[in-house]
């Protein structure tokens, strides 16, 4: 098994919930998609050309400040559980992990990571540049993806052309190359029924919205990935700023939401995040799905003050340790199909039960 | 991402559903989206790639045969916009040259705009670009990562500047 160890912060800085607006943002992420102009792409590409494309982009980030002491990892030589692992924390994409037994591995698939950025090597296009932040920290992250772009485009030949930008596999990345996702927690505007409104809103002024796991995942738990539609035509800052305006929207709508429901409908609330608070404290089997959804719960909870001594880093934290490869890493061992909610069941318990210790959730403030 | 309901087809439409106040989404292909009756709105505007790559030949010139103009072949990687509208992705950089109108006409439905206006990528100077040595200690450090990558030629000169320093 890999260390992930190795990494900085294990990779999982993100989760800190110590950024901006952690309270409904759990993380921002922007990346850039880079081609190399003498390289055919992708999907058209051979294994060799790929193993000449990888050792290229090892050398020449080798001679960066952002990628000189990245942690490396060649992807298709993992095994299977190692890659659903770095999947599980958001550091390759699906694509790249292919974290089904049956799903071929890419070859010459890589990673490289340094503090809070990295880049994957033969993903759908040949350079993935990313950097995940914890918090609503879009300036962050694209100032060390930016900085990142630079220093390697000095070095490596990157397909551009004059009129259309940075060319991509995929036409819907060409231009500038980036997406900017914000994962934001909107229980808020899903229990007031406003939140189709806001999504069909947002897709109207160019921005798109995932689950969890990018394009292609459900949303689950509440939790949205918002991100600009378009990437050609408007330059990246404008591109960041429009996101921006538009997440603060959603962030007050989701406070606005929350407040309704606290002021109109206390009793329901509090019975709502309470009861999520119990299951989990004292589940013996939980399902992803439903772990996923029990957290918004405590989440909102303890964003609106009503549950305290939980914090949002052991939220999030959950978010990613539950997941079937963590499980089974905490184990060290694969576990069995009918094992896996039983020992997720009992991991959320141990967390939580170190986190509020023997102090207890202390009976909530709001008098009702 | 595949239809979620027949797992085959491509999924084209975003569906998603609010259930006592839990929200999923899920994919399907323009079939079980219709087998459902969900309106699907597959017009180009709503979904641009899948609706250009299934129009792709017939919006090229008439007068021509249908499937030669799908056969011509990208000098820079020798695939075909048949392997395009097949995929959905480009064979490499060449292919936006060498099927200019049609990946034009799509990049200008996908983003309302052909015209990039952020960072404009010069290229890799003639000489590469070194880190400025701002110290001894930096350029061993260099120099260290340089032998660490196995990168000697860069190595060769990191240690020659350093000398000169010395």
């Amino acid at each position: 098994m890999i260390d992930l160890s190795l990494l900085p912060d294990g990779g999982m800085a993100w989760l800190e919930a110590s950024g901006p607006g952690s309270h409904l943002v759990v993380s921002t992420r922007v990346r850039l998609a880079r081609n190399l102009q003498r390289h055919r792409f992708t999907t058209r590409n051979e294994p060799a050309e790929r193993e000449a494309i990888l050792g290229e982009v090892e050398l020449a980030a080798a001679a960066t400040q952002g990628l000189g002491r990245a942690v490396r990892f060649r992807v298709d030589r993992l095994d299977l559980l190692d890659r659903q692992l770095l999947h599980e924390r958001h550091l390759i994409s699906r694509e790249l992990a292919a974290p089904e037994a049956t799903t071929r591995v890419r070859p010459g698939g890589g990673l490289l990571v340094q503090d809070q950025a990295s880049v994957m090597v033969n993903e759908e296009d040949h350079l993935r540049l990313q950097s995940l932040r914890s918090g609503f920290a879009l300036d962050a992250a694209w100032e060390l993806v930016a900085t990142l772009d630079s220093e390697l485009g000095q070095r490596l030949a990157f397909a551009f052309h004059p009129e259309f930008g940075y060319l991509t596999s995929c036409p819907t990345n060409v231009g500038t190359g980036l997406r900017a996702s914000v994962l934001v927690h909107l229980p808020g505007l899903v229990l007031t029924k406003e939140i189709n409104k806001i999504l069909q809103a947002l897709t109207q002024v160019g921005l798109t919205f995932r689950g969890l796991y990018g394009e292609g995942s459900e949303v689950v738990g509440n939790l949205f990935q918002l991100s600009n539609q378009t990437t050609l035509g408007k330059s990246e800052r404008e591109l960041l700023e429009q996101l921006g305006k538009l997440v603060r929207q959603v962030m007050e709508h989701e406070e606005r939401s929350r407040q309704i429901l606290l002021r109109d409908a206390t009793a329901i609330l509090e019975d709502k995040v309470w009861r999520a608070y119990g299951l989990l404290r004292y589940a013996r089997t939980l399902s992803f799905e439903e772990t996923m959804n029990l957290l918004s719960g405590v989440r909102l909870g303890v964003g609106l003050g009503l549950i305290p001594n939980v914090g949002m880093y052991t939220l999030n934290k959950l978010l990613v340790f539950t997941q079937p490869a963590h499980l089974a890493a905490a184990q060290g061992r694969e576990l069995a199909e009918e094992e896996v909610p039983v020992r997720r069941a009992a991991y959320v318990r141990r967390i939580l039960d170190e986190e509020v210790g023997r102090r207890g959730p202390s009976a909530s403030t709001q008098s009702t | 991402m595949k239809c979620s309901n027949c797992g085959e087809r491509e999924g084209i439409v975003s569906l998603t559903t609010i259930v006592e106040g839990d929200v999923r989404t899920s994919s399907l292909c323009a079939k079980c989206a219709e087998e459902k009756g969900i309106e699907t709105g597959v017009g180009v505007s709503d979904t641009p790639l899948g609706g250009f790559l299934a129009a792709l030949g017939e919006s090229l010139d008439p007068d021509a045969p249908l499937s030669a103009a799908l056969e011509t072949r990208c000098a820079g990687c020798g695939s075909t916009l048949r392997d395009f509208r097949e995929t959905g992705r480009v064979g490499c950089a060449e292919c936006y040259r060498s099927f200019d109108a049609p990946l034009r006409e799509l990049l200008r439905r996908l983003h309302g705009s052909t015209h990039h206006t952020g960072t404009r990528y010069t290229g890799v100077p003639s000489v590469p670009a070194l880190a400025p040595p701002s110290s001894q200690r930096e350029l061993r450090d260099q120099l260290r990562r340089a032998i660490e990558a196995e990168q000697f030629e860069l190595a060769a000169e990191l240690r020659d500047r350093l000398r000169e320093t010395e």
